[in-house]
C-alpha cells in the first residue's frame, strides 16, 4: 500500500513554496496562502453566502463539510471567479486581490479547481487532455506556434502512471468510466501545478478501492500543495483525518479535528435535526 | 388632398362676389340656359345661379356635373338610375332614353361648376357641409377669395365655420401691407389648426442673407413667435400621445409574435426559426376565413374576424404539434441543430404556402367596424385596428397568465422551465408538456398571425420580417418570463417609434440592436435573470 | 513500460496530398487551359458559364472553410457570416466603380448611383477607392474589424448558443437594411454592378476570367492549408476543448474570450476575402448577400459535409450549390422543399454529414 502510494507521489515535480507564476509572487508571510473575509453573496434575496470568513495555511489539507445548500460550492465559485461576492474580500497570500480577477487569471495564479461533476474534454484523448492541462504560457499566440517536446511528452507519461491511464492515452475522454474521468480530471488539476487545489466532491461515483487510492493520493500532496476538499462521504473525510471546517448556511459553524466536529451538538444538530 | 387649381378658386371668388346682396329663389329662365348650345351662355347661367346664393341650387349642379342633367323636348330633366324628374319642380316625369338630349360639359365648365357647388357649400343651409367647404378654403386660399371670406364670416353664426374662415383670413392677411393686419393675423394663426402655420409664422422669424428679418415690424415677429409657441405647446400632447399609442401598437405586435417563443424557448431552451411561419399561417387563416364568408355568409362579412382567431390558433397549433413531435423531440439538448432543423422546416412552409396562394400577397381587409379612428386632434388618428389589436394582444396576454398561473398544464410548464430533470423524476409527464406547449405557443403566433394581417401585408414571407424582432423581444426579456418578454416587446416598440422621428426607421432599428448588445453587457440573461444555480445549465 | 508516443499529428497522409496536387493541377492548369487554349467549338471547351460556377463554387468553399472554423471547431454557430463575405464583396466593388471611371451610363467620374442620387462629391468613406492597394487592405481589414468589435462584446458577456447565434442575425439584418438605404452611398437595392475592368484589364476577357478563377484556386487551397495548420495546433485543441466544457478550459488557465475572438475574427477574415473574390467574377454585389437567409445556408453547406472536418466544409459547399444551380434552372419551385429537406435530413440523420458516411463505410 505504502509502496504504491510513494509510486503515486513519485512524478510531482515540487514546485516550492512561493512559487512565481504569472511575474507574481503570492505572499505567505503569515503563513495562511487563502483568506475568506466577510463574504456574502446573495441569488434573489437568498444568501448562499453569509458573511463568510476562512482561511488556510500553505501545505494544509482542509475538509469541508456541511448540508445541502450550506454554501460549499458557491465558496469555490467565489474562489475561483465564477462567482463574484457581493461584498467582502478575497486574498490569495497577503497582496492578491482575486475578487477582481477572471477564471483563468485565477487558475495561472496556482488555483486549480475539480468540479463536482468530472469535467473534461469529451472529444479530445486522454493524453491531449492532460497535454492541455500543462502548465506553461496560455496566450493565443503561443498556442499557435507551439511545438509539442519530449519534455512535455515525459511529464505526461508520469502523469498517466500516476492516475492509472496509461494503457489508454489515445482513447477519447468521453469513453472513460466515471471513476476514471475523476481520477484524469485530478491529474489534469495536477499538471497545472497549482499551490492550491479545490476538489468538489472528488471520490463522488467512485468504487470503495477507488476511494482509498484517492485519499492516499491527497494524503501524498499534504504538504507541497493547499487542498481543499468538500465532501459528504465521511468515511472519506475521516480518512484524510486533517481540520475540518462545516459550513452552515453560508457560513462556518465549527471547525477543528474530526473527533471535535463529530462530537459537537451543533454540527448533530445541523445534519440530525429538525 | 389635391390642390384645388387656382382657376376655380378664382371662379368661387368670382361668383360669390357676385351673390353679394342679392338672394333670388331659381330662376327658370336662367336654369334652362344651362341647356344652352353655347359654352359662355352656360357658364353665365352657372354665374348666375352662384351670385343667387341658394343652396337649392347645388343638386341641380351636381347633376350637370355628372352628366345627369338632360334635356327632354327642351325641359331641364335630372336622370337618377331609372327614374327621370324635372330639374326645377322635382315632379316625376316620363323620360324615353331616346328623346334624352344630352348636355355636353367641357373643362372649362366643369372647371366653373366645382368652384360653383364649393362656393354655394359656404352658405349650405347643412352646418356640416359648410364646415367642410371653410376647410377646404382655409387648406389654399387665394388673396382673390378675401372679399368673400370676410362676408361669409359676417353671416355665419357656427363657432367652427367661423374659426376655419378666420384661419383662411389669416392666412391671406398675414402677407398684407399693414403690419396692424399682420399681427392679427399672427395671433389668429396662433390659435388655429392650420397645417401650414407653423412653417408661415416660422418664416417670418427668419433673416435673410443680408442680415436683417425677413419680417421688418418688431411687433408682428412677437405675435408670430407667440403663436408658434402656443401651436408647438397644443400640438405636443397628442403628438407624444400618438408616439406612445404608435409604440404600444408596435409593441403589441411584437408581443404576440414573440410570446409563444418565450414559452417554447423557456421550457426547451430551443429557438424555433419556423416560428415566424406560424405567424404566416395565421395570417393566411384569416384569409381563407374571409373569402369563405365571402363566399358563403357575405352578410357577416364584417365578423369573419371573430371566426378567423379560433381558426388560426388551431391551423398554427397543430402545425406546431406536428413539428414538435416529428422533427423537434428528436434534438433535445441540441439546440443549434434544433434551430438549423426549424429554418429547414420554416423554409418548406413558405415554398407551400408560395405554391397554395401565389407568390404574391393575398389582400385581407379590415371589417367596418375596425375601420377609421380615434381624431386627437392636430392631425393625429389613432386607427380602429391598431387599438383594436393592442386591446387583442393584453387578451391573450392575460389568458396565458391565466393558464401559467391556473392550470395544471401550466404548472407542469413552470416546473419544466426551471428544472427539467427534476420535474421528470417528480412524474410530470415532460414529452406530453412539451408538445402541448409547443402548440400553445405555435397557436398564439398564429393568433398573431390574425393580428397582422389586420394592419400589414399578408404574404409568404411574412413570417421572415418578424423573425428577428421577435428574437431580440425574447433576448432582452429573458428565459421564461412573462413579465419580462412584455416589458421587452413594449420597451422595444416604444424605443423604435421614439427614435424614428430623429433617425428614420432603419437607422433606429440599428440603434435598438446596438443598444441590446450595450444591454446585454449589463445583463447577459436578460430582464429578468434567473440567477444562481437555475442560470447555469 | 514503455513511454506512449505523441498522438499522431502529421500534416497530412501522402494519399491527401496527391489529391490536394491534382486538384492544384486541375485548378491552376487544365482549367484554365480548357477555357483558352481550346476553341470554343471543341467538346472539351469550358463555357465562361461553367467557369464562373466553379469560381463562385470555390468562394463559396472558402466561406465554407470559415464557417466550420468556428462552427465545427469551436462549437459557435453563426448566422451572420454572409455579413462579413458581403463586407469583402463591398469593399471589392468599391475599387471596382471607380475603375469604372466615366463608362458608366452617365458619362460621369462618379458611380451612376451617386449622380442619380444628385450627389456632387464623394462621400470621407469613399475616399480613396481608387487604389487597388487601400482595395485589398480594407477587404482584409473591415470585416475583421467588424467582427473583432462585435465578438469582443459578445464573448466578453460571454453571449453563447442559439444566443450567440440570433444576435450574429440579427447584426447581418440590421447591415442589410442599412446597406438598403440609398443615402449609405453604396447603392441601396441595386448595389453595385456594370463593373468594367480591374487593374485596367477588361473583366469581359476570357484571360481575366481565368486568372480570377485561378486565383480564387490559389486563395482556397491556401485557406484549406492554413485552417488545417490552425485545427492541428495547440490552438486548435484549446477550441475542441472549450466547445467541450468551457469552464474546464478557463479553469485551465486559458482565457477562453481570447481564443474564440481569434478564431472569430479570422474565420471572419476569410469570408472577407472569399467576397472579394466572388463579386469581380460575378459582376454584382447587392445588399440581398446579407439576408439572414444566406447566411443560414452557408451552415448547411458545412452540415452537409460535416462538421469538424475541412475537406467536408468544402464538398459541402459543392454539394449544396451544385444542388441549388441545377434546381433553379430544372425546378425553380422545389428548390426550397428540397433545402428545406436537406436541413432536416442532416440534422436528423446525417449528423456528420457526408465525411461521415464515407469513414463509416471505410471501417
Amino acid at each position: 500500500m505504502t509502496g504504491e502510494a510513494m509510486e503515486l507521489n513519485g512524478g510531482i515535480e515540487s514546485t516550492g513554496i512561493s512559487h512565481v507564476i504569472a511575474g507574481e509572487s503570492i505572499d505567505v508571510s503569515h503563513r495562511a496562502i487563502l483568506y475568506l473575509e466577510g463574504v456574502t453573496v446573495s441569488f434573489d434575496g437568498f444568501r448562499a453566502l453569509n458573511d463568510l470568513s476562512f482561511s488556510i495555511d500553505v501545505g494544509e489539507l482542509r475538509c469541508v463539510i456541511g448540508p445541502n445548500g450550506a454554501g460549499k460550492t458557491t465558496m469555490m465559485d467565489v474562489i475561483t471567479g465564477k462567482t463574484r461576492a457581493d461584498a467582502g474580500t478575497v486574498f490569495l497570500g497577503q497582496t492578491i486581490d482575486l475578487s477582481r480577477r477572471s477564471e483563468y487569471e485565477i487558475a495561472r495564479l496556482g488555483i486549480g479547481r475539480k468540479f463536482q461533476k468530472p469535467s473534461v474534454f469529451e472529444n479530445l484523448s486522454v493524453w491531449e487532455n492532460l497535454e492541455l492541462a500543462l502548465s506553461g504560457p496560455k496566450s493565443v499566440w503561443h498556442s499557435l506556434f507551439h511545438k509539442r517536446n519530449s519534455e512535455e511528452a515525459d511529464r505526461i507519461d508520469a502523469m498517466l502512471r500516476r492516475i492509472n491511464l496509461i494503457e489508454r492515452p489515445h482513447a477519447p475522454a468521453g469513453l472513460l468510466s466515471h471513476g476514471q474521468k475523476q481520477w484524469l480530471e485530478i491529474g489534469m488539476l495536477l499538471m497545472q501545478e497549482p499551490q492550491i487545489l479545490l476538489l468538489d466532491e472528488p471520490a463522488a461515483g467512485m468504487s470503495d478501492e477507488e476511494t482509498e487510492r484517492t485519499a492516499e493520493l491527497f494524503r501524498s500532496l499534504e504538504g507541497k500543495h493547499s487542498l481543499v476538499v468538500v465532501e459528504h462521504d465521511m468515511d472519506f473525510v475521516a480518512s484524510l483525518a486533517r481540520k475540518v471546517t462545516v459550513l452552515h448556511e453560508g457560513r462556518v459553524l465549527v471547525e477543528g479535528s474530526m473527533a471535535e466536529v463529530q462530537n459537537n451538538a451543533q454540527v448533530v444538530e445541523v445534519y440530525l435535526g429538525r | 388632398m389635391t390642390r384645388p387649381k387656382w382657376y376655380r378658386l378664382a371662379a368661387i371668388a368670382f361668383l360669390l362676389l357676385a351673390s353679394l346682396g342679392r338672394a333670388f329663389a331659381i330662376d327658370g329662365e336662367t336654369a334652362k340656359q344651362l341647356g344652352a348650345e353655347d359654352g359662355d351662355a352656360k357658364l353665365a347661367a352657372i354665374q348666375r345661379l352662384v351670385g343667387a346664393a341658394d343652396p337649392a341650387a347645388i343638386p341641380l349642379l351636381k347633376a350637370l356635373q355628372d352628366d345627369a342633367l338632360v334635356l327632354v323636348k327642351g325641359r331641364l330633366v335630372i336622370i337618377d338610375g331609372d327614374k327621370a324628374k324635372d330639374a326645377l319642380s322635382g315632379a316625376s316625369v316620363d323620360a324615353p332614353a331616346d328623346q334624352r338630349e344630352a348636355i355636353t360639359v367641357n373643362n372649362r365648365i366643369r372647371a366653373a361648376l366645382d368652384g360653383a357647388i364649393a362656393s354655394l357649400k359656404l352658405v349650405s343651409p347643412d352646418r356640416a357641409e359648410r364646415v367642410a367647404a371653410a376647410r377646404a378654403v382655409a387648406g389654399d386660399p387665394s388673396d382673390e377669395m378675401l372679399p368673400l371670406i370676410k362676408t361669409a364670416l359676417s353671416k355665419e353664426t357656427d363657432d367652427e365655420v367661423k374659426r376655419w374662415l378666420n384661419q383662411a383670413r389669416a392666412l391671406v392677411e398675414i402677407k398684407n401691407s399693414d403690419p396692424a393686419l399682420r399681427r392679427a393675423a399672427a395671433k389668429l394663426l396662433g390659435v388655429g389648426d392650420i397645417p401650414q402655420a407653423k412653417q408661415i409664422l416660422g418664416k417670418l422669424l427668419e433673416k435673410n442673407p443680408a442680415g436683417s428679418f425677413i419680417e421688418a415690424d418688431a411687433g408682428v415677429r412677437d405675435e408670430a413667435s407667440n403663436a408658434l409657441r402656443a401651436i408647438e405647446r397644443r400640438a405636443l400632447m397628442p403628438q407624444i400621445v400618438a408616439t406612445l399609442f404608435s409604440g404600444l401598437s408596435l409593441g403589441s405586435v411584437l408581443l404576440l409574435a414573440a410570446l409563444g417563443l418565450a414559452i417554447t424557448f423557456g421550457l426547451m431552451g430551443i429557438i424555433n426559426m419556423a416560428h415566424g411561419e406560424m405567424l404566416m399561417l395565421g395570417a393566411y387563416t384569416t384569409y381563407v376565413a374571409q373569402s369563405l364568408f365571402r363566399a358563403y355568409l357575405p352578410g357577416w362579412l364584417d365578423w369573419y374576424i371573430v371566426a378567423a382567431v379560433p381558426m388560426a390558433f388551431a391551423v398554427a397549433a397543430l402545425v406546431g404539434i406536428a413539428l414538435e413531435r416529428l422533427v423537434i423531440r428528436f434534438l433535445y439538448g441540441r439546440p443549434l441543430e434544433t434551430l438549423l432543423t426549424t429554418w429547414g422546416i420554416s423554409l418548406m412552409l413558405t415554398q407551400s404556402v408560395r405554391s397554395l396562394f401565389g407568390a404574391q400577397n393575398v389582400e385581407v381587409a379590415n371589417p367596418s367596424w375596425m375601420s377609421g379612428g380615434f381624431n386627437l386632434g392636430a392631425d393625429v388618428v389613432l386607427p380602429y385596428n391598431r387599438v383594436v389589436i393592442i386591446f387583442f394582444a393584453a387578451f391573450v396576454v392575460f389568458l396565458v397568465w391565466l393558464f401559467l398561473s391556473r392550470t395544471r398544464l401550466g404548472l407542469y410548464v413552470r416546473a419544466v422551465t426551471q428544472n427539467r430533470t427534476m420535474a421528470d423524476c417528480m412524474g410530470i409527464p415532460t414529452p406530453r408538456v412539451d408538445w402541448m406547449t409547443f402548440g400553445l405557443g405555435s397557436g398564439i403566433a398564429g393568433l398573431g398571425g390574425v393580428a397582422l394581417s389586420q394592419i400589414g401585408n399578408v404574404g409568404p414571407d411574412l413570417g421572415q420580417s418578424y423573425i428577428v424582432d421577435s428574437f431580440m423581444v425574447v433576448v432582452l426579456g429573458g428565459v421564461g418570463q412573462l413579465a419580462g418578454t412584455i416589458i421587452a416587446a413594449v420597451g422595444l416598440g416604444e424605443i423604435n417609434k421614439f427614435l424614428e422621428p430623429f433617425t428614420g426607421a432603419v437607422l433606429g432599428k440599428i440603434f435598438v440592436l446596438i443598444i441590446i448588445i450595450l444591454f446585454i453587457q449589463k445583463r447577459p440573461q436578460g430582464l429578468f435573470a434567473l440567477k444562481g444555480r437555475m442560470a447555469e445549465s | 513500460m514503455d513511454a506512449p508516443a505523441m498522438p499522431d499529428n502529421s500534416f497530412y497522409s501522402r494519399q491527401a496530398w496527391l489529391i490536394l496536387g491534382l486538384f492544384a493541377a486541375v485548378v491552376l492548369f487544365v482549367i484554365p487551359a480548357l477555357r483558352l487554349a481550346l476553341p470554343p467549338d471543341n467538346p472539351l471547351h469550358l463555357s465562361d458559364y461553367y467557369l464562373l460556377m466553379l469560381g463562385k463554387f470555390m468562394c463559396y468553399a472558402i466561406v465554407a472553410l470559415a464557417m466550420d472554423l468556428i462552427w465545427g471547431y469551436a462549437g459557435i454557430l453563426s448566422l451572420g457570416h454572409g455579413l462579413f463575405f458581403a463586407l469583402g464583396g463591398y469593399s471589392m466593388g468599391m475599387y471596382l466603380m471607380r475603375e469604372i471611371g466615366a463608362e458608366g451610363q452617365y458619362r460621369s467620374l462618379m458611380p451612376d448611383f451617386m449622380v442619380f442620387l444628385d450627389w456632387k462629391e464623394f462621400p470621407w468613406y469613399w475616399a480613396g477607392t481608387e487604389y487597388f492597394s487601400l482595395a485589398l487592405l480594407k477587404i482584409l481589414l473591415v470585416p475583421s474589424l467588424l467582427a473583432l468589435i462585435f465578438g469582443w462584446f459578445a464573448f466578453r458577456s460571454r453571449i453563447k448558443g442559439v444566443y450567440f447565434s440570433i444576435i450574429t442575425q440579427a447584426l447581418t439584418f440590421a447591415f442589410m437594411l442599412l446597406f438598403f438605404r440609398n443615402d449609405t452611398g453604396f447603392g441601396g437595392n441595386n448595389g453595385f454592378t456594370d463593373f468594367k475592368r480591374i487593374l485596367g484589364f477588361s473583366l469581359a476577357h476570357p484571360g481575366t476570367r481565368v486568372a480570377l478563377f485561378a486565383i480564387t484556386g490559389l486563395a482556397l487551397i491556401l485557406t484549406l492549408l492554413l485552417c488545417r495548420y490552425v485545427v492541428l495546433s495547440k490552438f486548435g485543441r484549446v477550441l475542441a476543448a472549450l466547445r467541450d466544457a468551457e469552464s474546464r478550459t478557463m479553469f485551465s488557465g486559458y482565457n477562453t474570450r481570447d481564443y474564440k475572438l481569434f478564431a472569430w475574427t479570422l474565420s471572419a477574415l476569410l469570408c472577407g476575402i472569399a467576397g472579394a473574390l466572388y463579386v469581380p467574377q460575378v459582376g454584382i454585389i447587392n445588399p440581398s448577400e446579407m439576408s439572414p437567409a444566406n447566411s443560414i445556408e452557408i451552415a448547411i453547406w458545412v452540415a452537409v459535409g460535416g462538421r469538424g472536418t475541412l475537406a467536408g466544409a468544402i464538398l459541402g459547399a459543392a454539394i449544396v450549390n451544385g444542388a441549388k444551380s441545377y434546381f433553379t434552372v430544372a425546378w425553380p419551385e422545389f428548390w426550397l422543399y428540397f433545402l428545406g429537406a436537406l436541413f432536416v435530413v442532416v440534422t436528423l440523420y446525417l449528423p456528420n454529414g457526408v465525411m461521415g458516411l464515407a469513414r463509416r463505410r471505410e471501417r
